[in-house]
């Protein structure tokens, strides 16, 4: 299997090796890795040593080092980096360079991280394959056939792959969980307010978070309990509300976890099904109370979240014109207007411009009430009736996804049935509330299947918990035996 | 053509002095080289993010609670899209439904209220430079806070339009919010006008004249607006919704766009704002810090001080003026004596609306108002504490240190009688021509009380006396 943050720490901590030595054995694998995958979009193999040399030194000195520090790691593109390229992978936003780092970045680079590169994504996080990044999709590292899931392809298939130990992504309607599931990793989207979106592209800004994508739950914790700070640059920052990692071992005996009805419309007999229906018997022998209930609101969740979130998205977007930063058409214009217009036509992808044009037409006078202003007060219903399932139960659980990992161009020939397997992610996006995927078996062909941990707000720490100590009863999940490995 | 009757609403823009800008901490002072205050956040740099700079909201509800209005204890901000070079995120963060203060008003002098609809609070934009050919964009002034006053369509008149506009721009320099420099364009204005022929009748169809930075050029874009409204009335055309703009060379409005292209700013509510809360407790805290408006200032100098409403109009035209007389007044008998002195002779020393403005007197109240004392008492003449005055201001210094004892301790009724006397006995030539009737003959005698007080005689009282003791002359 390849390292975990938690056995690599401990190597580091042990001098079994140098945070350098480290970093280099990943910059190796990546070289050999990634061609196949095309998991890393940007690499940065100098600031990468230099970070690693500089945790060895730290450590000489005898300083006190998270257990991050000298970790190799990776980052989304649309995660501000100083200094390196950050593009979204979107064509519009070739050559741009930020000039300030993304708060979740400043906070690891604070504790030491080293951060390889930066990872391949859909293109403005608008997707479910990673396909629709302007450098291609990230493949599958169970299976190169498959794609790694999106729009955190690019994150889970460097995780999966061993080139990475683990990654920050976002996720707005899945992003984050779907891509963990598809890959055979542990992906939390934390309650939104929980980590800071100062420095993250925004697609959705009422949607979006910026969480981890690790190998294990500890793993994940330990991320999330680093990068889960209230921040002052972020409005609609509140941090956590507790350290998440210190309480994994708390007993989850008594813990009322409910299968969503709803959730597993037209799963039955599927193996997604039974894989979930058997990480719920594991759930019940650990102690946990398993039981059923039904939440109809959810069956509104992906007409809610593809106005809203477009609509955001259209406001979010306009801003690339071709005057700052970023792609610019040829010249020969006539003027700022055809500029503007040449250069959007030629710099967005078609996935993104239908979701431009959908948010535009929802929030248009004479359409805003039939469609904004509708789905604005269903988002409100379907809050409460994720507060009244809180009620009945602790946590939530479902599949993350309908199905396993996509075929190589599926979702380019039917967008719509690719947005159908957002319905399990996108509900928990459209209320907020904290959703984590876990490794619970895998299908016919070997690839991995995820359920999904929904919990109350904040209480990150709950679904860490059950997810670490489910983690392990059910024994090591299965590497894709690439990149490093220990 | 006319008879008709102008229907105006104002839109006006004014820039608030904070000393950052309404979502960084970039300075939002004027000019710079271009895009020297900006920062990722203002120039709207992909993953940033806006925080609300809370001295913004307490500025916008100061200028509610001093125009009248009620203040939303919950409001919050919006996204007004729209494509423009000057604007770098596509939209302009502003207040769309839930904006901080409704329903106020502005009293005009001939006794009218002009409603305010509304004020929202929301950011400037940049400022596009056309340069030998080329347009360059300055973000300088993108993120400068604003507040939009919205007015009722209740004025109707280019002058009360003036007088709106001057009076808000008057409170707002009271209560400090904005310094409302028009030339830098501190206070724009969009009008909307249409025209009907009475009060009874049903609003006309309006025009909208966008971004007037000068009282003159308002007056000017009325008045031919209402000129060119009136003309196709006459002729029995209707008038066109449009928005139209201000063009300086021509004095004449022209069209920008039409109704079916008026802009859909797809407004929806800013999701990297909280919402704004301004708890009754705060709305009074911030009521406190109000001083008084030039309204209240006015009633008072024209009641309970019985100044003349054009003293009282000069004096609170500018508040550093009015606060100085204020001071100086304090249990002072005499108001209108220092008004006098501030209207004449520290408004002499100020030659420009800048100079007021700023009133750079060093003279401190109290020195004044011991002047205005000295006169109140009788102890020194108008003459001479006018001259006195001139010597205080040249020198930053009292009127004891002007003024000798004796002059300071003036003079009293037998010693100007003695005085009075001297000088009968010593001109016989001049009394004699007096009791003939030649009236003029009188100079040379109060020249020689003069010359013998150096000045300090009081003269009406001098030449009172002066006349009683020649007509008690034995014949």
């Amino acid at each position: 299997m390849s390292g975990t943050i938690l056995t690599l720490a401990r190597r580091l901590q042990n001098k079994e090796q140098s945070a350098v030595e480290l970093t280099k054995e990943y910059l190796d694998a990546v070289s050999r890795e990634n061609g196949a995958l095309n998991a890393y979009v940007h690499l940065t193999p100098d600031a990468a040593l230099a970070a690693a040399s500089a945790v060895d030194k730290a450590r000489l000195r005898g300083e006190d080092l998270s257990p991050l520090a000298g970790i190799p790691m990776t980052l989304k593109d649309n995660l501000s980096t100083d200094g390196i390229l950050t593009t979204c992978c979107s064509k519009i936003l070739s050559g741009y360079t930020p000039v300030f780092d993304a708060t979740t970045w400043a906070l690891l680079k604070a504790r030491g991280a080293v951060l390889l590169g930066k990872t391949n994504m859909d293109e403005f996080a608008m997707g479910s394959s990673c396909e629709t990044s302007c450098y291609g999709g990230a493949k599958n590292p169970h299976n190169l056939e498959r794609v790694a899931g999106g729009s955190s392809g690019g994150v889970a298939s460097a995780v999966a792959g061993g080139i990475a130990a683990y990654g920050l992504g976002s996720d707005t309607g899945g992003s984050i969980r779907q891509p963990a599931a598809f890959c055979g990793l542990t992906g939390l989207k934390p309650t939104y307010g929980a980590v800071s979106r100062y420095g993250l592209i925004a697609y959705a800004s009422s949607f979006d978070q910026v969480g981890p994508i690790a190998q294990t739950a500890e793993d994940a914790a330990l991320v999330f309990d680093a990068i889960s700070e209230k921040d002052p640059l972020d409005s609609t920052s509140q941090g956590r509300r507790e350290e998440t990692f210190p309480l994994l071992s708390q007993p989850v005996k008594g813990l009322k976890v409910a299968l969503v009805k709803e959730y597993f419309d037209g799963l039955a007999g599927s193996t997604t099904e039974s894989a979930i229906q058997a990480a719920a018997e594991t759930l019940r022998a650990m102690g946990c109370e398993v039981c059923e209930l039904s939440i109809p609101e959810i069956s509104y969740s992906l007409p809610v979240y593809y106005i809203l979130a477009c609509a955001e998205a259209s406001s979010n977007l306009g801003r690339y014109d071709g005057i700052r930063y970023g792609y610019r058409t040829e010249e020969g214009w006539e003027s700022i207007h055809e500029m503007i217009c040449k250069t959007r036509s030629e710099g967005f992808g078609a996935e993104v411009k239908r979701r431009i044009l959908l948010g535009t037409y929802v929030l248009s006078a004479g359409y805003y009430d039939a469609y904004y202003k509708k789905a604005q007060s269903l988002r409100g219903a379907i809050h409460e009736a994720f507060e009244k399932a809180f009620c009945q139960a602790d946590v939530l659980l479902c599949p993350t996804v309908p199905r396993t990992a996509f075929p190589l161009n599926f979702t380019g020939v039917d967008p719509v049935e690719t947005y159908l397997t957002d319905i399990c992610t996108v509900s928990v996006n459209i209320v907020g509330l904290p959703g984590l995927s876990v490794p619970c078996g895998s299908d016919e062909e070997g690839l991995p299947i995820g359920m999904q941990l929904i919990g109350r707000s904040f209480d990150e720490a709950t679904l860490l918990r059950l997810a670490h100590q489910y983690e392990t009863a059910r024994g090591p999940y299965k590497s894709a035996e690439r990149g490093v490995r220990v | 053509m006319s008879g008709y009757q102008m229907v105006i609403g104002l839109e006006t823009h004014i820039e608030l002095s904070t000393k950052t800008k309404i979502f960084c901490a970039c300075t939002t002072a004027f000019g710079g080289e271009p895009n020297t205050h900006c920062c990722p956040v203002c120039i709207g740099l992909p993953g940033s993010m806006p925080r609300l700079n809370r001295a913004v909201v307490e500025y916008a509800v100061r200028a509610g609670l001093a125009t009248g209005c009620r203040i939303n204890e919950i409001a919050k901000m919006d996204r007004k899209n729209y494509v423009y070079p000057d604007l770098p995120k596509a939209y302009q963060i502003s207040q769309f439904d839930k904006p901080l203060c409704l329903g106020g008003r502005i009293l005009l002098k001939n006794g009218r209220e002009i409603g305010i609809t509304r004020i929202h609070i929301e950011e400037d934009a940049g400022k596009l430079v056309h340069e030998g050919g080329k347009t360059y964009v300055d973000y300088n002034r993108g993120g400068v806070p604003l507040i939009e006053i919205v007015s009722e369509p209740d004025i109707r008149s280019v002058e009360e339009a003036v007088e709106y506009v001057e009076k808000l721009r008057l409170i707002m320099k009271y209560i400090g919010v904005s310094d409302v420099k028009m030339q830098e364009g501190s206070l724009r204005c969009d009008v909307n006008i249409s025209l009907r022929r009475s009060e009874a009748d049903p609003f006309g169809t309006r025009a909208e004249i966008k971004n007037m930075n000068s009282f003159a050029f308002m007056e000017k874009a009325l008045r031919y607006e209402y000129e060119r409204q009136a003309a196709l009335l006459d002729a029995g055309h209707p008038v066109v919704q449009e928005t139209r703009r201000f063009n300086t060379a021509t004095g004449e409005t022209e069209p920008m766009r039409g109704k079916e292209d008026a802009q859909d700013y797809r407004y929806f509510r800013e999701p990297d704002l909280v919402t704004i809360r301004v708890t009754k407790e705060e709305q009074e805290a911030l009521r406190k810090t109000l001083p008084l408006l030039p309204d209240e200032r006015f009633a008072r100098y024209t009641g309970e001080l019985a100044l003349p409403e054009s003293d009282a109009t000069l004096l609170t035209q500018y508040r550093a003026v009015s606060d100085y007389f204020d001071a100086v007044v304090q249990g002072l008998p005499n108001p209108k004596t220092a008004a006098n002195f501030i209207i004449g002779q520290l408004f002499g020393r100020l030659a420009t609306e800048e100079d007021k403005e700023a009133f750079a007197i060093e003279l401190s109240p109290d020195k004044l108002r011991a002047l205005c004392e000295l006169v109140a008492g009788g102890k020194i003449t108008m003459t001479l504490a006018k001259a006195t005055l001139e010597k205080m201001l040249d020198q930053n210094a009292g009127p004891e240190e002007i003024l000798t004892p004796e002059e300071m301790a003036g003079m009293d009724d037998s010693q100007l009688d003695a005085v009075c006397r001297a000088a009968v006995e010593a001109n016989p030539a001049a009394v004699k021509d007096l009791r003939a009737g030649k009236g003029k003959a009188m100079g040379a005698i109060m020249g020689a009380v003069m010359k013998a007080t150096k000045g300090r005689a009081d003269a009406g009282a001098a030449t009172a006396i002066i006349r009683k003791m020649i007509e008690s002359m034995p014949d």
